[in-house]
C-alpha cells in the first residue's frame, strides 16, 4: 500500500516537472527572433512571390503564431482553445511541421520507437559491461585487470562520441562486415515487423549501442569500483574470509548487494547522458531516430517539431528516472517513502 | 634508550622540566595546508604530469602564432589534402639538421584525387625564426616571425593539409586557443551560478531551498546536448566569431551548475550549524559575509577539484556542437570546427589525417581527468 501511494506521488511529481519543462522548452524554442513562417514571408516578399505570402499569412493565423507568446504556449499545450479549438499536446495533437509540410506526428512516427529502442539497448549495454568489469576491477584492484579496465574506461570517457562512432563504423565494416548507416537495411523500411527485419535492426544496433554506451559504462564502472572498494575494506568481509567463505560467494552475497544501490540510483544520471549521446550519434550515423529531426528542426526554426522532440526527449529521461526511483524503493528497505522531513 | 631490569624502557636524554609540551614532534605536519596538499599531490604521478602538461598547453596559447609555421586560414592551393610530412635529420647517412623533402602534386585521374610524389634527392633544411605570413603575437603585436617554417619551394605539413590546403598542425595550435578557453569561461559561469544558488539554498533553507532544489532536479534530469543544441541554434547567425565564442561558452556553463550547486548546498546545510557560524552571526555579520568569509573557504579547494573534473565535459560539448555545425563557425578555428571536415567516412578512409584533431581533444580531456582525480585525492592531507 505504502509503495502504491509513493508511486502515485512520484508520478504526480513527474507530471509537474514535465509541465515546468514544457515552459522551459517553449521559451528556448522561441528565443531566436521571428519564427519559421515570418522568416519565410520575409523571404517570399524579397523574391516577390505574393501568393506564397498569402498562404504563409494564413498558416500564421491557423497556428496562432500572431498571438502573444503566453497564449501561443497555452494553445500549444492545449489549455485554451486555438483556431481549431482545443488541440494541443494534452489532446495528443503535436502540431504541424512547416519544414516538412506534414503533421509532426507523421514525421516522428517510427522514429520515437527506434529512439526508445536505441536508448534501451544502450542502457542494457552499460549495465552488462559495467557490472562485471567494475566488480572485477575492485576485486582484483591494483593488478593488470584493474589497470587495463581503468585505462579503457578513461579512453572511453575522453573520446568524443561522434568520432568513436565514425571509427568503429569504419573498422566494423572493414573487418567484421557490419552494415554502415541506418538502423535497418533499406528494403525493410516501412515494412511490417518480421523476423528478418528484427534481425536486420539488431545487427545495425551493434555499433550505435557500443558507441552510445561506452562513456556511460566507463563512468559507471569507476563508481561501482569505488563503491566496491569501500565495501571490501569493511570488517565483515574479513570475517567472512576468516570463516572460510569462497571468494565468489563472499563477493556476491554481501558487498555486491551493498554496492548495488548507487548502481540503480545512477540511472537518473545515466539516462540524460545516454539520450544526449544518442542524439549526437544518430546524426553522425544517420540513424532514423529523432536526433536528425531535431537538428534540422532547430536549424530551420521549425518550432513545433523541435519543441515536440525536446519534450519527448525530456519525457524519456523523466520516465527513466522515475522507474529508477521506484526500483530503488523496492530494492532497499532502508529508503523511506515520500519526502524527507527536516 | 636503556632497558631497565624489570623490562621497562627509559629515554636516556636528560629530563628538562622547562620543555614546551605544545611543541610538535614532527614539524613537517605543522606546515601550511597548501604545502601538505602539494606534498601529497606530488606523489600522484599521473596527476602531476597531467597538471604540468596542461600548464604548458595553456601557457603556449598566446604563442600559437609563433609556434606554427602557417596562419590558420592560409591556403596553399597547390597542396590540397597533402599527407603528413616527416621532418628528417639524416640524408643518405649524413646528419644535416632538420629538413624536409620537397613534394609535388600529381593528378590521379583514375581516382580523381591528388597524390604527392616526394623528391628524395634534394633535402631542404627548415628555416628558423623566419619571416612569413603576418599575424598578431598575443593578439596585439603584429609580427612576421615564426619559430620554424618551410624553405622556399617546399612545404612543412607535419600533420598534413586539409581540403583547402591549410596546414592541420597550425590549425590545431590556433584551435587550442578557443577549444581550451571555452572550458575555462564555461566553468567560471557555472561556478558563479552554482556557488550562488547553492549557497543561498543551503544557508537560508526554507522555501528558497525548495525552489532551488526543484530547479536543480529539473535541470539535472534533462539531457544536456539537445538543450545545448536548442540554445546555440538561437544564436543569431550574423554575430561575429568572438561573440559567438563567448555565448557558446556561456551556454555550456549555463547547464553545468546544478551539480556544483547541489554539492555546495549539502555542505552549507551541515556547516551552517557550526558554532563559528553562530558566533559570526551573533557579532552581527551579514549573511553575505558569513557565506564568503566563513563558509566558502572551508571547501573551496574541493570545489576547484570538482570544477577541474567538469571542464572536459565542456570541451567535449564545444567539439560536439561545432561538429554538428551549431557551435563555432567557419572563420573561427577550433578542434570541433576542424573535425567538422572529417564528418564522413570517405574522408576518414582516404584522408585519415583530417581526423588528427581528435588526438589533442582526447589528450586534454584525459589530462583534466587525471589532474582532477589527483587533486581530489590530495586535498585531504590528513587522511592516509
Amino acid at each position: 500500500m505504502m509503495f502504491i501511494r509513493y508511486a502515485v506521488w512520484r508520478f504526480l511529481t513527474m507530471l509537474l516537472t514535465l509541465a515546468v519543462v514544457s515552459v522551459l522548452v517553449f521559451i528556448i524554442i522561441n528565443l531566436p527572433p521571428g519564427d519559421y513562417l515570418s522568416n519565410q514571408i520575409a523571404e517570399l516578399r524579397a523574391t516577390g512571390q505574393a501568393e506564397g505570402v498569402a498562404k504563409a499569412e494564413f498558416l500564421r493565423k491557423e497556428y496562432a503564431l500572431d498571438r502573444p507568446l503566453w497564449q501561443q504556449y497555452l494553445i500549444w499545450v492545449g489549455m485554451i482553445p486555438g483556431p481549431q479549438g482545443f488541440s494541443g499536446l494534452i489532446q495528443g495533437d503535436f502540431g504541424w511541421s512547416f519544414e516538412f509540410d506534414a503533421p509532426v506526428a507523421d514525421i516522428v512516427g517510427d522514429a520515437l520507437w527506434l529512439t526508445v529502442l536505441v536508448n534501451l539497448a544502450a542502457v542494457l549495454f552499460v549495465y552488462l559491461v559495467a557490472l562485471p568489469l567494475g566488480v572485477l576491477a575492485a576485486w582484483k584492484s591494483a593488478t593488470w585487470v584493474d589497470y587495463t579496465t581503468a585505462f579503457v574506461g578513461y579512453l572511453g570517457l575522453a573520446t568524443p562520441n561522434f568520432l568513436l562512432a565514425l571509427i568503429l563504423f569504419y573498422y566494423g565494416h572493414k573487418y567484421l562486415g557490419l552494415p554502415i548507416g541506418g538502423l535497418m537495411s533499406p528494403e525493410f523500411e516501412g515494412e511490417p515487423m518480421s523476423l528478418a527485419k528484427v534481425q536486420s535492426i539488431l545487427i545495425h544496433l551493434i555499433v550505435p549501442t557500443f558507441v552510445i554506451g561506452t562513456s556511460g559504462a566507463a563512468g559507471m564502472m569507476q563508481r561501482l569500483r569505488a563503491n566496491m572498494l569501500d565495501e571490501l575494506s569493511k570488517p565483515y568481509v574479513e570475517t567472512g574470509k576468516a570463516k572460510g567463505l569462497s571468494s565468489t560467494r563472499l563477493l556476491t552475497k554481501y558487498p555486491l548487494r551493498m554496492a548495488f544501490n548507487p548502481f540503480v540510483a545512477d540511472i537518473g544520471n545515466l539516462l540524460p547522458a545516454m539520450v544526449s549521446g544518442s542524439v549526437l550519434v544518430s546524426v553522425v550515423l544517420g540513424l532514423q531516430t529523432i536526433g536528425p529531426a531535431l537538428l534540422t528542426a532547430l536549424k530551420s526554426q521549425d518550432q513545433f517539431l523541435a519543441a515536440f522532440v525536446l519534450m519527448f526527449v525530456a519525457l524519456l529521461t523523466l520516465i527513466g528516472t522515475m522507474i529508477s526511483d521506484l526500483l530503488l524503493v523496492l530494492l532497499d528497505p532502508r529508503i523511506r517513502y515520500g519526502a524527507r522531513e527536516g | 634508550m636503556s632497558n631497565l631490569p624489570d623490562g621497562r624502557f627509559i629515554d636516556d636524554a636528560p629530563y628538562d622540566p622547562n620543555v614546551d609540551l605544545s611543541a610538535i614532534d614532527r614539524t613537517d605536519m605543522d606546515a601550511p595546508n597548501w604545502l601538505l596538499v602539494w606534498r601529497k599531490f606530488r606523489r600522484h604521478r599521473l596527476g602531476l604530469i597531467s597538471g604540468l602538461f596542461l600548464l604548458l598547453a595553456y601557457m603556449a596559447i598566446p604563442f600559437a602564432g609563433f609556434l606554427s609555421p602557417y596562419t590558420p586560414n592560409e591556403r596553399s592551393a597547390d597542396y590540397l589534402y597533402h599527407p603528413p610530412q616527416a621532418i628528417k635529420f639524416w640524408h643518405e647517412g649524413d646528419y644535416i639538421g632538420p629538413f624536409v623533402y620537397p613534394t609535388e602534386a600529381v593528378a590521379d585521374l583514375e581516382n580523381y584525387r591528388w597524390t604527392y610524389t616526394t623528391d628524395e634527392t634534394r633535402p631542404m633544411p627548415l628555416q628558423f625564426f623566419c619571416k612569413r605570413t603576418r599575424y598578431n603575437l598575443f593578439g596585439v603585436i603584429p609580427t612576421e616571425r615564426h619559430l620554424f617554417c618551410a624553405p622556399e619551394g617546399a612545404t612543412v605539413f607535419i600533420f598534413g593539409s586539409d581540403r583547402l590546403g591549410r596546414d592541420v598542425f597550425s590549425r590545431i595550435s590556433y584551435g587550442a586557443q578557443l577549444s581550451l578557453t571555452v572550458g575555462l569561461i564555461g566553468i567560471t559561469v557555472s561556478f558563479i551560478l552554482g556557488i550562488g544558488f547553492g549557497a543561498i539554498a543551503g544557508y537560508f533553507g526554507g522555501w528558497v531551498d525548495w525552489v532551488v532544489n526543484r530547479a536543480i532536479e529539473i535541470l539535472r534530469s534533462l539531457p544536456e546536448l539537445p538543450l545545448w543544441l536548442a540554445l546555440s541554434a538561437a544564436v543569431p547567425s550574423n554575430w561575429g566569431p568572438v561573440s559567438v565564442f563567448f555565448i557558446i561558452s556561456i551556454i555550456l556553463g549555463l547547464l553545468d551548475w546544478p551539480g556544483l550547486a547541489r554539492a555546495v548546498r549539502s555542505k552549507f546545510l551541515s556547516l551552517r550549524e557550526e558554532e563559528y557560524v553562530r558566533a559570526a552571526e551573533m557579532m552581527g555579520a551579514k549573511p553575505g559575509r558569513v557565506i564568503r568569509r566563513h563558509l566558502l573557504p572551508n571547501f573551496m579547494s574541493h570545489l576547484i577539484a570538482s570544477a577541474t573534473l567538469s571542464i572536459p565535459a565542456m570541451i567535449l560539448g564545444e567539439t560536439a556542437l561545432s561538429f554538428l555545425g551549431l557551435g563555432l563557425r567557419a572563420p573561427a578555428v577550433s578542434w570541433g570546427v576542424m573535425l567538422n571536415d572529417a564528418q564522413n567516412l570517405a574522408s576518414i578512409e582516404i584522408y585519415p589525417w583530417t581526423a588528427i584533431p581528435m588526438l589533442p581533444i582526447i589528450i586534454v580531456v584525459l589530462a583534466f581527468n587525471f589532474l582532477g582525480d589527483g587533486l581530489r585525492d590530495s586535498l585531504d592531507p590528513y587522511t592516509s
